[in-house]
């Protein structure tokens, strides 16, 4: 009984946390006003390219670092279409979804079920690690595990405790009082869209090398669109992108065990969205309507100069 | 960087469209002057000024500093050359604090913690200057004068060299205003420059070395203040005679029209921010209610407009009970509103003029037909405005937001009062109007008045309030602090109660 529950949390943590990573990604993106719904296909292409860079060098580290590469590369095609061309956003970044997409399975086709001849080795922390229960859960993960709860963790003090922070919130709530104090609504929004899309690669190069360890196509499986359910659900608050990616996480891994006893799994599947829904309907029952604040300007493309 | 002595700007022109803004403007300011900018609503005063902060770029023209012709490619490279402004429209963040915003653009504020450490200056800013802001609230939380307190300490807390104020002053009381003045002489006197912008001739008197008169978007008089007075300047400006204090004939009032009953209305910081308050207002008669903005006359109007709810109390119109009805109620029972902050709850920024003169109407059977909307009605209606409003637009075709900041306001007015309301509620209607068009709306609501219209004012000017009412409230902490007859009243004592004292 204590094995399943060891590794049923275990696997919570292992797939929430590319999760986690592409919603930070997401948080920040969004919060300079850019909604990026491309996250499906930037974790593709992130999944795909440190596939085949860990086969080719048999480095994993080599791999995710391609992975957040081409996060970023590709990421940069929607923030040149959204923030230099004006474009529609919600456009643009279905578009990003599709092409993701497409060139992961087109470039990942030969390697499809190659067994990864490496593995990224868990990192053990000593002594916490030897605490029943607790330590193999928590200090016996993959590195990224450690990483993504360091970044959660410094992304959330950059927007509330920092300068930057104040800054990139201010952009993406008001991008002409931002201006007027002396910011460049451009640059600050580029950095952020790019950050979102290196978190994505990662996101996808954590589920290839680490959560299934091979490459398929469909491997993300509407990933990119739970995080975008989750970025509402955390209510941009990067704190609470812990809780949903760990709670949506565990939703995975039960789909596989109660799959036996007769709970189809499409059920559970629905669940990050209900649960998305619910923290809305209650966010809007609560007093105070300033509760759910989406950053104010979200979507909208900015024009200098312009009333 | 070199300390701005000398700016100038030269030959600047402006053209949006078809619309010339500014053609071929040209001035200096020197270290230690105070130049006042006069003008028409419309007239090309904030266009110039942004020209200047570089929040768009001139047509034609070039600036000079010291001697030196500069490129400011944007608000950044304003800043950096020790220019700073305050925006006629707030450039605020609402869903931030007060302490956010100002962290915003202050270089000295450290990366950790910004708006902790510029709380604590902004706090000993206003124990020495005056101009007191809560810096943990949030924008929105706020009332229109204390936003503008915001702006100006955001401005003044940077120590820029030239300083451009784009009517700093329109929702501040005489005191605020009087502090700010005191700061911005010290400043001048310390080497730093000030443009000023105002529609209050007596300011521009007072606190300017210099004039300049801008109208149709040229400079069409510049004089030093002492060579000059209200009458000469109002006529440079509006090239005709204005008439300043004219004769309010007294009217016997008619039958009760509102009556609000102990009305207990929530805020959005407090739990009671408005605390059962009554009183009545009556057919023929204008209702001032005076007070330090901030003191619960917000909430008090968005309740008797139906945009908030009250936790207690009544509010009866003609008799009929509407405590807690909708807006659309509350406006089809003949409620006219012009509200205090004209961007965000007067207009729709993105619509034309011609459907932004019947907001809130567009359901009547005058403007529309079962689903459809008869657009030849609604655009003749809003000619007619345009019209006798004299507001300067290129046409009702246009996106109102493309108006200057007068232009709006006197489109809203004319909107709500040819209405033809039983009832008008006006916060600072006259808000950023120009001499002429503030003589024509106050000359208006007197009409109206005669007409048989209640009025229910709402302004922070005393000298509007005296003008213009026949019975005046003050309001301190969301209580009144008592009501007096015009004639029976005096500034002292109206001034006395507005800091709490009840009569
Ligand atoms: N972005 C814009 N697009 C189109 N027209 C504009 C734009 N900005 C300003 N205008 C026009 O330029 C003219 C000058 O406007 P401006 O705001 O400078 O006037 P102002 O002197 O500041 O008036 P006010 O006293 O009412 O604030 C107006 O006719 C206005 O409609
Ligand atoms: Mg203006």
């Amino acid at each position: 009984m204590d094995s399943i529950l060891i590794s049923v949390l275990n696997r919570t943590l292992v797939a929430g946390t590319p999760l986690l990573l592409a919603t930070l990604g997401e948080i920040i993106t969004e919060r300079s006003g850019i909604l990026n719904l491309g996250i499906e296909g930037m974790m593709a292409v992130g999944a795909v390219a440190g596939f085949i860079v860990t086969l080719a060098t048999g480095s994993p580290w080599l791999g995710m670092a391609s992975a957040i590469l081409a996060g970023i590369l590709i990421s940069a095609i929607h923030a040149f279409v959204s923030i230099s061309l004006k474009a529609n956003q919600v456009v643009s970044g279905l578009a990003l979804t599709m092409l993701g997409l497409g060139g992961a399975s087109l470039f990942g086709r030969p390697f499809i079920g190659r067994p990864l001849p490496v593995k990224m080795a868990p990192f053990r922390i000593p002594i916490l690690a030897d605490i029943p229960l607790v330590g193999k859960v928590l200090f016996n993960q993959d590195p990224f595990f450690y990483l993504s709860l360091i970044l959660g963790v410094l992304l959330w003090v950059l927007l509330s405790r920092t300068r930057w922070g104040i800054q990139i919130r201010s952009v993406g709530e008001n991008p002409a009082a931002s201006e007027a104090q002396g910011l460049n609504i451009s640059t600050v929004r580029y950095i952020c869209v790019l950050i979102g899309g290196g978190l994505a690669g990662m996101a996808g190069a954590h589920l290839s090398l680490i959560y299934s360890k091979s490459w398929t196509e469909g491997l993300t499986g509407g990933r990119g669109w739970i995080v975008i359910a989750l970025t509402i659900f955390a209510l941009w608050n990067p704190l609470r992108a812990f809780l949903g990616a760990y709670l949506f996480g565990c939703i995975f891994v039960l789909q596989y065990i109660l799959q036996p006893i007769g709970i189809p799994p499409n059920l559970l599947g629905m669940m990050p969205y209900l649960a998305t829904l619910a923290v809305l309907f209650a966010g809007g029952l609560k007093k105070g309507r300033r509760y759910l604040h989406a950053p104010a300007m979200l979507g909208e493309p900015y024009t200098k100069g312009e009333r | 960087m070199k300390k701005i002595e000398k700016l100038e700007m030269v030959e600047i022109s402006k053209y949006f469209h078809t619309t010339r803004a500014n053609y071929k403007v040209s001035f200096s300011i020197e270290s230690g002057e105070i130049l006042g900018l006069l003008g028409e609503n419309g007239a090309g005063k904030t266009t110039l000024m942004n020209i200047l902060y570089s929040l768009i770029q001139s047509d034609e023209g070039e600036i000079r500093i010291n001697g030196e012709t500069v490129r400011l490619h944007s608000p950044k490279d304003a800043i950096q050359r020790g220019i700073g402004m305050v925006h006629q429209h707030f450039m605020l963040i609402q869903n931030h604090t007060v302490a956010e915003n100002i962290a915003l653009g202050f270089e000295e504020a450290p990366f950790f913690f910004p708006a902790g450490h510029v709380a604590k200056k902004i706090e000993e800013f206003s124990r020495i200057y005056g101009l007191k802001v809560n810096t943990q609230e949030k924008i929105w939380q706020l009332s229109a004068g204390e936003q503008q307190r915001v702006e100006i300490v955001k401005a003044l807390i940077r120590g820029v060299d030239l300083l451009i104020l784009d009517e700093p002053t329109s929702v501040l009381t005489p005191q605020e205003s009087k502090e700010l003045f005191s700061i911005l002489r010290r400043m001048a006197g310390n080497g730093h420059s000030i443009i000023f912008i105002s529609h209050k001739l007596e300011e521009i008197l007072s606190i300017c070395d210099r004039v300049l008169v801008l109208r149709r978007g040229e400079i069409v008089g510049a004089s030093s203040v002492q060579s000059t007075d209200k009458r000469k300047l109002a006529r440079m400006m509006v090239g005709r005679d204005i008439i300043f204090d004219f004769e309010k004939e007294h009217i016997e009032r008619g039958p009760l029209i509102l009556e609000v009953k102990e009305l207990i209305v929530p805020g959005d910081r407090t739990e009671r921010a408005v605390k059962g308050v009554s009183f009545k207002v009556y057919k023929n008669e204008i209702f001032g209610i005076a007070g330090v903005s901030g003191n619960g006359q917000r909430e008090l109007i968005e309740v008797i407009t139906g945009l908030r709810r009250a936790s207690g109390g009544s509010i009866l119109i003609n008799g009929k009970d509407i405590t807690n009805a909708s807006a659309r109620l509350v406006s089809d029972q003949g409620i006219s509103h012009v509200p205090e902050e004209r961007i965000k709850f007067g207009i729709v920024p993105n619509l034309f003029i011609y459907e932004n003169t019947v907001l809130k109407r567009h359901h009547n059977k005058r403007f529309s037909k079962m689903l459809f909307l008869n657009y030849q009605t609604i655009k003749s209606h809003a000619e007619s405005i345009v019209k006798d409003f004299q507001v300067t637009a290129p046409s009702i075709n246009t996106p109102i937001k493309n108006l200057s900041g007068g232009n709006i306001q006197k489109l809203i007015l004319g909107r709500e009062i040819t209405g033809e309301p039983t009832l008008l509620v006006a916060a600072h209607p006259t808000y950023g109007l120009d001499v002429g068009a503030t003589e024509y709306i106050r000359r208006q609501l007197l009409e109206r008045r005669g007409k048989g219209i209640a009025v229910l004012l709402i302004s922070e000017d005393l000298e509007e309030i005296f003008e213009l009412c026949d019975r005046i409230a003050v309001m301190f902490e969301g209580e009144i602090m008592g009501i007096l007859p015009t004639q029976e009243a005096n500034i002292e004592d109206i001034g006395l109660m507005m800091a709490g004292s009840r009569k």
